[in-house]
């Protein structure tokens, strides 16, 4: 079974820099977080309004997904499997000091880890599959189960999976999309190797 | 795809400490929703379902010291514990551990109580239930909003189904904090009745807390009468990340996938298991996606009355008493329920039934599009 599902395309924002299937295709050295996505969405020309008004989750969700999406069109049933570290624990932060002068509702709505999942399928126009889990590391072990047993029972014919972190300011992105076509086998080494890969790298 | 069967519970909440006392406490019509005022919040009193904490540190301290443990980690620890207690030979090391929950120990933002600041962490908690029994496997947290604890069941299953895992003890939990609290103020959600699902009057949502456990196997059990997970779909609305669907697009498809998997039509379901949260748009939406799957004769009922809406715990609550109402052939009224106020017909439970029940549908729906339908089957000798 090892060998039945294989990675399509993948993606990586780390540090100021995007990797799309191993080639860097931008590269910034802006640090501070919102100025850092705007910047992304200028550079893959977005056009999206509803962009703005997004946590800093989703818009890197929806940044990354657009992506692996401008190149593999996804298809109607494909399921969206996500993880991260810490929740939404960076929105949850500002939705509580917001309770010390008005308790903000367009920061609540933020304050769940799958919300990110809800505006990748509207964006995408995906009634597919969800799911959001929580690992203390990237868990190469539950994401390959999981991905692969949604594609042996046919609830999706691809998954795009991956971990998608954020907490003070610090992000950490790798989604991919797997499905049956011959291409990179998705094993757990081959899923550790290209969510390392970009980690372990000199930043120069 | 195999089926998962649905072996030994517990229920931790304000209607008991034991799945029995809920439903002693729910056959009687009793609710665990009461008045609670927080002014520093808002100044309209709501009503919520709160675990009062010298009982559950009484509870607690016969198996742990109370002031080690947060609030919802008593909870988790003591209603798995039933279950282990239960199955002394169940092998913790060789058993996956599932907990789904939306906030965690959001408390601590807060209040910190002498907590490291990691306990907020979700994969801490995890650590902390699963380092207290022995658990070997690194817990699997599933925070998908309002439908985790279903989806909890659902991954069990599909994990089991490819041979991943084979036995698993599921949990649901979340707490009434005042994170919570002060969001769905802010959204103008919270009812200042006790919540009164589908019907006319409704006006929002009553919060409530607990912890549920249940264990669940790939391998049938030697026992004669039996519930098991034969479908199990989620479907995003792909419309609005705080809003339902209208259409109710996205519990429609997961009902027709869940349905279409369990290879039955929606005539044979014998009870449905509703979301009904009481808010306007839900239970308006719940109408149009049941007429759509012709499902408007089934006897249905919302439990959010009993408990108010236990976020990441109530798809599991809510499976866990579907389970019993089909081993006990008795279905219970939909507590607070007065004149149906949605624009679809409904076939709303009033009073508490005798009724044989082979194929069970719970729904639930959440924050972020999320929709989830699980179908259960009967399997008597």
């Amino acid at each position: 079974m090892s060998n039945q599902f294989h990675i399509q395309n993948w993606v990586k924002i780390k540090n100021g820099k995007i990797f799309n299937s191993e080639k860097l295709i931008f590269d910034s050295t802006e640090k501070e977080l919102n100025l850092f996505l705007k910047a992304c969405y200028d550079f893959l020309d977005l056009k999206y309004p509803k962009f703005h008004k997004m946590d800093g989750l989703s818009k890197m969700g929806i940044l990354a997904s657009e992506i692996i999406f401008r190149k593999n069109k996804p298809t109607e049933d494909i399921a969206l499997v996500i993880s991260n570290n810490a929740s939404s624990l960076e929105i949850d932060r500002q939705f509580q000091e917001s309770t010390n002068t008005f308790a903000s509702p367009s920061l609540f709505v933020y304050t769940l880890p799958n919300i990110v999942l809800g505006e990748i399928s509207i964006k995408y126009k995906l009634q597919s599959e969800n799911a959001f889990f929580i690992s203390e590391n990237f868990n190469v072990k539950l994401l390959k189960n999981y991905t692969e047993s949604l594609l042996v029972s046919e609830k999706a014919s691809e998954v795009l999976c991956g971990w998608l972190d954020l907490q003070n300011g610090e992000y950490d992105v790798f989604l991919c999309l797997v499905s049956k076509e011959k291409n990179i086998p998705f094993s757990e080494e081959n899923l550790k190797k290209l969510y390392c890969a970009e980690n372990d790298k000199p930043t120069h | 795809m195999k089926k998962l069967y649905l072996l030994d519970d517990a229920i931790i909440s304000p209607l008991g400490f034991s799945t029995k006392e809920n439903i002693k406490t729910i056959r009687e019509g009793v609710s665990g929703l009461k008045i609670q005022q927080r002014p520093n919040i808002t100044k309209n009193p709501f009503f919520a379902g709160i675990i009062d904490e010298t009982l559950l540190n009484q509870a607690f301290s016969e198996i742990g010291s109370s002031e080690k443990f947060t609030k919802l980690e008593k909870l988790i620890i003591l209603a798995v514990k039933l279950i282990l207690d239960k199955n002394k030979n169940l092998d913790p090391t060789k058993t996956a551990l599932i907990i789904a929950t939306t906030k965690g120990n959001i408390d601590l933002l807060k209040e910190p109580g002498g907590f490291p600041i990691n306990r907020l962490k979700l994969s801490e908690l995890g650590k902390v239930v699963a380092n207290f029994f022995g658990f070997a496997q690194t817990p699997i947290i599933v925070s998908n909003a309002c439908i985790s604890g279903g989806l909890g069941l659902a991954v069990a299953r599909r994990l089991g189904n490819s041979e991943k895992i084979k036995n698993a003890i599921v949990v649901g939990a979340d707490l009434v904090s005042d994170f919570v609290i002060s969001g769905f103020n802010s959204f103008q959600a919270l009812s200042t009745k006790a919540c009164k699902p589908f019907s006319k009057d409704r006006d929002g949502i009553s919060l409530g807390e607990a912890a549920v456990a249940i264990m669940v196997s790939t391998e049938k059990p030697e026992i004669s009468n039996v519930i098991s997970l034969i479908g199990d779909a989620s479907a995003n609305d792909a419309n609005h990340i705080s809003g339902p669907s209208r259409t109710g697009e996205g519990l429609y498809k997961s009902i027709q996938k869940a349905l279409k998997e369990a290879s039955i039509s929606a005539e044979e379901i014998g009870f449905l298991s509703a979301h009904g949260t009481a808010t306007v748009y839900n239970d308006e939406m719940e109408s149009m996606a049941f007429q759509r799957s012709a499902l408007q004769k089934s006897p249905l009922h919302s439990l959010k009355g009993f408990y108010g809406h236990t976020l990441g715990a109530s798809a599991l609550i809510e499976s866990i008493i579907t389970k019993h109402s089909m081993l006990n052939n008795e279905i219970f009224a939909s507590k607070n329920f007065e004149e149906l106020g949605v624009s679809k017909p409904l076939n709303v439970i009033q009073k508490n039934e005798k009724k044989e029940i082979r194929y069970a549908l719970k729904t639930a729906s959440g924050f972020g599009g999320c929709n989830l339908a699980l179908v259960f089957k009967a399997e008597k000798q």
